[in-house]
């Protein structure tokens, strides 16, 4: 089967006065149709920046897509011109935020805000453009469906805002969506409820899913693979049994180990000494990286040679991908 | 059977009768303007007497008999001119607040949005407009288009579009990071349409505070420019004039030839206010329910 979407030596740079900031580097990926990809990685890392370079949401300037390929269906979406860029967002791929609180505009109905995204791409008449709003925020499961597309947005909770924006990015039932920190502001009950129905219109409308978080355990609760980026560049790729069970690369094993656990507190269930690990230090700037491995002044494992050499993205076990000098 | 209160129609009719009934001050806003309104479109009906008309014997008469509010000097009844003026004022007022606002509001979204070399240009022109006092314009104005009512509603609403326009772009600045506006991007909606649906009536509260505040200083900047004579000529009455011309002389010996047109003034300004307090309130959905 080939991927709804493929992302290829994707590449993102911007302009500054204090020099070139390459935000991604040569990123690739691919996703099949009803299939999860998490891209996971600490603040700063550039899982934004991807995200809004797939929808070529990027400023420019200062921003600039510096190369790369983004296919969606065969369609390479740099290569189009920003009108026909237009109807391919929302259409064929769509994107959820972060800030549900603020992702709709307050003076518009919630209703009409997602029957004017139908409007827009289906050329739906207003009717239809309604009923087939009151049908999305069923399928989100908000209650009342019919009195809740005449609310306004501050009459809704947080969770409940998310559901909506949900219902439109998925309105008219786009190839791939992405999804930013979808659950970052939303309370932890919340949080699951929102995964589980992203799962579960997934696999209803078999759309591919980019799911950008720093939260591993919502990477393993959601995605069938995890690509790990580093100051911009991937430095794992694996499925998330082997990520989880066999990190190669030490900044996801770093990362993994800086999960809190139940128990761990009170010394059941792990030895007594194990302690809560962090990664010491802080993502280099972008605009200054070092000359090695961008990980190596945090890693405990580095020598000369990665100070010295950037390591390359290769093979290292079935299916499982890093670039480290050590693994 | 009782009715589920949450699956209540409304209907424009109710809406309205609802907002009236939560915001009561709005309401008297509204029939004050509503009055003076009527009293302007039917003035030929609803003045009493000719207010052209001079008469030699009732010059300077006091308030009560035939002449309500008294008679100027020339003997005309000063509460026919103020129905009559009523026209002039209004039509200014009006017609330089919308005049100005709408262009106003058209140069801020466009300054706000296109941004670079436009809008500093734009903000350059705006400065020193600015720099200029509102009177100042407008004698400028008059005086190279010649006096008469659609000009002096030019010249006043020409300097009206700096304020607006800078308290449209800074909004539109705001509002233009606003993450429904990146999400509406992210939909496909093309720039245009988000500037209509999203930017530009979230800044319509401000939008309206400005343009009733501004009502009042139309009025009396209309005054200024017709007491120099450049504005609605003679012998047409209008508030400002019947002011401005009584002010210094009478205000001691007849009183009611500055206190009426006076009060004309704070009238409209007042009720304006009112009014545009209550519909800003009214039209933001977060204080409705």
């Amino acid at each position: 089967m080939a991927p709804v979407l493929e992302v290829s030596g994707l590449s993102t740079v911007f302009h500054t006065r204090r020099g070139l900031v390459r935000a991604v580097q040569d990123v690739s990926f691919s996703v099949n149709a009803g299939e999860t990809l998490a891209i996971v990685g600490e603040s700063g890392c550039g899982k934004t920046i991807t995200a809004l370079s797939l929808m070529r949401l990027i400023p420019q300037p200062p921003g600039e897509i510096a190369s790369g390929s983004v296919k969606v269906d065969g369609v390479d979406l740099l290569q189009l011109d920003e009108a026909s860029m237009r109807k391919m967002r929302g259409s064929k791929i769509a994107m959820i935020f972060q800030e549900p609180m603020t992702a709709l505009n307050p003076l518009i109905t919630v209703g009409k805000q997602i029957a004017e995204m139908v409007t827009l791409h289906d050329g739906a008449s207003r009717q239809v453009a309604r009923d087939r709003a009151i049908e999305m925020l069923h399928l989100v499961r908000i209650p009342e469906p019919a009195r809740r597309a005449r609310e306004y947005p501050h009459q809704m909770s947080g969770g409940m805002r998310q559901r909506a924006m949900i219902a439109m990015a998925l309105a008219c039932k786009p190839k791939v969506l992405v999804a930013d920190e979808p659950t970052t502001a939303l309370d932890v009950t919340i949080q699951a409820q929102i995964l589980d129905l992203i799962g579960d219109l997934q696999r209803e409308f078999g759309t591919a899913v980019v799911l950008i978080t720093h939260d591993l355990g919502v990477v393993a609760e959601t995605a069938q693979r995890v690509v790990v980026m580093y100051a911009g560049r991937k430095v794992e790729e694996a499925s998330v049994e082997d990520l989880f069970a066999n990190p190669l690369h030490p900044y996801p094993r770093g990362l993994l180990a800086s999960i809190p656990r139940v128990g761990s507190a009170r010394g059941l269930d792990v030895s007594p000494d194990e302690r809560l690990q962090e990664i010491s230090g802080m993502v280099p700037a972008l605009n200054n990286l070092p000359q090695g491995c961008a990980f190596a002044p945090r890693c405990s494992q580095a020598d000369a040679k990665c100070h010295a050499q950037v390591p390359p993205f290769e093979l290292k076990q079935h299916d499982h991908f890093a670039a480290c000098w050590q693994a | 059977m009782t009715t589920n209160v949450n699956t209540m129609k409304f209907s424009f009719m109710d809406n309205v009768l609802y907002q009236a009934k939560r915001y009561p001050l709005g309401v008297a806003g509204a029939i004050i303007m509503t009055v003076f309104v009527f009293a302007a479109l039917f003035a030929t009906t609803v003045a009493p007497l000719d207010p052209f008309s001079t008469n030699a014997k009732a010059s300077l008469a006091k308030p009560g008999g035939v002449f309500l509010m008294g008679a100027d000097m020339m003997g005309r009844d000063v509460f026919s001119r103020l129905i009559h003026g009523a026209r002039v004022s209004l039509a200014v007022a009006l017609g330089a607040t919308c005049i100005g606002s709408g262009f106003g509001a058209v140069i801020g979204l466009a300054c706000g949005y296109i941004g670079g070399w436009f809008d500093l240009l734009v903000q350059r022109v705006t400065e020193v407009m600015q720099a200029l006092p509102l009177l100042v314009m407008a004698l400028v104005i008059t005086a190279s288009l010649g006096p008469s009512l659609p000009n002096t509603i030019i010249a006043i609403a020409i300097p009206l579009i700096p304020t607006v326009s800078r308290v449209v772009r800074s909004n539109v600045l705001s509002l233009r990071e606003m993450p429904y506006v990146e999400a509406a991007k992210a939909i496909g909606m093309s720039e245009w349409r988000i500037a209509a649906i999203h930017v530009l009536p979230n800044t319509l509260a401000p939008l309206i505070v400005l343009a009733t505040a501004q009502l009042g200083s139309t009025i009396l900047t209309e005054a200024s420019l017709s007491f120099l004579g450049l504005g609605v000529p003679e012998p047409y009455p209008s508030w400002g004039r019947m002011l401005s011309e009584s002010a210094a002389e009478y205000v001691r010996t007849a009183p009611w030839l500055v206190i009426f047109p006076g009060l004309a003034i704070s009238l409209v300004v007042f009720g304006s206010n009112l009014l545009g307090d209550a519909l800003r309130d009214a039209l933001d959905p977060r204080q409705r329910d």
